[in-house]
């Protein structure tokens, strides 16, 4: 909770998606060892073998984008959290963000600009606030950003 | 061994109507009885189903209680061609000589707004805006535009070509022709796909009279032979819509192992195909279902569509009746209506829009969570 009651108060879409709060947030999910597969978020059975002894795993945080789009216009809520009008949404970016060999992720990105967004870019996870909720609640989600050029992990 | 063949087609006309959905799918199943020439109690199997528009063995008491086991079919965008594939093998079996399939569907306006936990996905997927089909298209589309040369030109002339068509089909909903200006001038609604090249949810029935070919040749002078009628759901590894991580593991799309099949067991290769009808809820979707059916190589649909191959009177005509472009989705009855225009074309009666010298032809619908059925049909 938050005192100031010039900033509403922040939650995170779902426990469990990602390591929070952190300085360098990691998303959650499971490795099946027999397999080699790794999905995002957790999941009991491997979609390939269905075997069910997966281990917690932390994701690489960086990452190259795969394919990308831009959501132009407002989702219907529900499914989606957001309560902001259609002349106060913000087009955001989604893509899928392949991270090294293990998995590719579909994520919110920071970048909304088609002209900014080239698929092999590097990209860097990190929180984002994204939407207010019924309850005025701001929610929290992963997303990927783009790599500053020249920074070092 | 006898073959199923189809004595008997009827449709309603898709679009926006007063008539509830499962009306609409009563209409449909009176116009295949009066085009097949029979009864509803000549019929001695059905199954029948909707997404949104009720059970379809309902029906029987608008059409007569004739004590037939009717069957309800709920398989998403596949709901038809399962309702097709039920028909056509319990005519193979034995069970049944003359059997209906039927299709039938109404949505609300806009988007689809899907539950995640249908899909089974947590709440946070819908609520973190990741829930909507259109992304799928556009994210699957833009690899494969990166990945094959294809432009967005060709995106735009595929709806232009279906919306072409759509106005030469008097059972479409949409049938003013657009040019490729407006198309891709439209907003857009999901880069690189712009409004005018999606389809929208919308209403519409069909209904198909199936037979046994040994008693078919009594109700019809031209019945058409469904060859083949094949489903399949996603291998590891294909990329599908909804969907919160992918394998780096790439594999092929249901389409793919759904095409071969429907060839294989038609004993017919794609070369050997007079038209096609194939899921076009994008313009997108139509060029990589192109590919994954078999009817061309990845990166040959930029030559085919801008060169106007696909189009009527070109070599290989897809999308003859406006596909979902110009017919909208009613998702219980789309894949049967692709089945009905095939069967128009075979038989010569598509007017305006008819392909010369038709002799087979093949259908493929494609939807979530990663399902498509296929079909060849040959005179």
């Amino acid at each position: 909770m938050c005192d100031d009651a010039s900033m509403a108060e922040q939650v995170v879409v779902a426990e469990g998606l990602f390591t929070w709060p952190s300085d360098a947030p990691q998303l959650i999910g499971t490795h099946f060892p027999d397999s080699g597969v790794t999905v995002f978020p957790e999941a009991k059975s491997c979609p390939k073998t269905s075997a069910t002894n997966g281990e917690r795993v932390l994701l690489p945080r960086r990452g190259t984008l795969w394919s990308w789009t831009v959501q132009a216009f407002l989702p219907k809520n529900p499914p989606y959290a957001g309560t902001e009008s259609a002349k106060d949404f913000v087009p955001y970016g989604v893509g899928y963000v392949q991270l090294d060999n293990e998995v590719l992720v579909e994520a919110r990105l920071t970048v909304n600009d088609p002209a900014q967004l080239k698929i092999g870019m590097e990209l860097e996870m990190v929180v984002i606030p994204f939407a207010t909720d019924t309850e005025g609640r701001e929610l929290l989600t992963y997303a990927f950003a783009p790599v500053a050029q020249g920074t070092q992990e | 061994m006898s073959e199923v063949a189809i004595i008997g087609i009827g449709i309603h006309p898709f679009g926006r109507h007063d008539l509830t959905g499962m009306e609409q799918g009563a209409v449909a199943a009176r116009a295949a009885l009066a085009d097949a020439g029979i009864e509803w109690s000549d019929v001695q199997y059905a199954f029948g189903g909707s997404s949104a528009a009720g059970n379809a063995d309902t029906m029987v008491g608008t059409l007569g209680l004739t004590g037939l086991p009717f069957i309800n079919v709920a398989n998403g965008c596949a709901t038809g061609g399962s309702a097709l594939i039920s028909a056509y093998n319990s005519i193979k079996a034995g069970v049944a000589d003359v059997v209906m399939a039927i299709g039938f569907d109404k949505h609300p306006r806009g988007a689809f707004d899907p539950d995640p936990a249908d899909f089974g996905l947590g709440k946070w997927y819908g609520d973190s805006g990741l829930m909507l089909t259109t992304q799928f298209f556009a994210l699957k589309i833009q690899r494969y535009m990166a990945q094959f040369g294809i432009t967005e030109s060709t995106l735009a002339k595929v709806a232009v070509k279906n919306m072409a068509n759509g106005s030469l089909n008097e059972n479409a909903w949409r049938r003013k022709p657009l040019s490729e200006a407006e198309v891709l001038g439209s907003p857009m609604l999901s880069n690189p796909l712009t409004q005018y090249m999606f389809c929208s949810p919308g209403e519409g029935g069909v209904a198909l009279v199936l037979a046994n070919s040994d008693v078919a040749r009594k109700y019809t002078t031209k019945p058409i032979y469904l060859k083949s009628a094949a489903l399949r759901s996603r291998p590891f590894g294909s990329f599908e819509v909804f969907n919160s991580w992918l394998s780096p593991d790439r594999g092929n799309s249901p389409s793919v192992a759904a095409a071969a099949a429907a060839f294989e067991q038609a004993g017919v290769g794609p070369d050997e195909i007079s038209l096609a009808q194939v899921q076009d809820t994008e313009s997108g979707a139509e060029v990589m279902h192109m590919s994954e059916c078999g009817l061309c190589t990845d990166g040959e649909q930029e030559r085919i569509i801008q060169t106007g191959e696909s189009n009527i009177g070109g070599r290989l005509p897809i999308n003859t009746d406006g596909g979902c472009m110009a017919n909208g989705e009613p998702i219980g009855a789309s894949g049967l209506r692709q089945v009905y225009e095939s069967v128009l074309q075979l038989q010569g009666r598509a007017g305006a829009r008819q392909v010369e010298n038709a002799q087979t032809a093949f259908t493929h619908v494609y939807g979530a969570p990663g399902i498509s059925a296929c079909t060849v049909l040959s005179v």
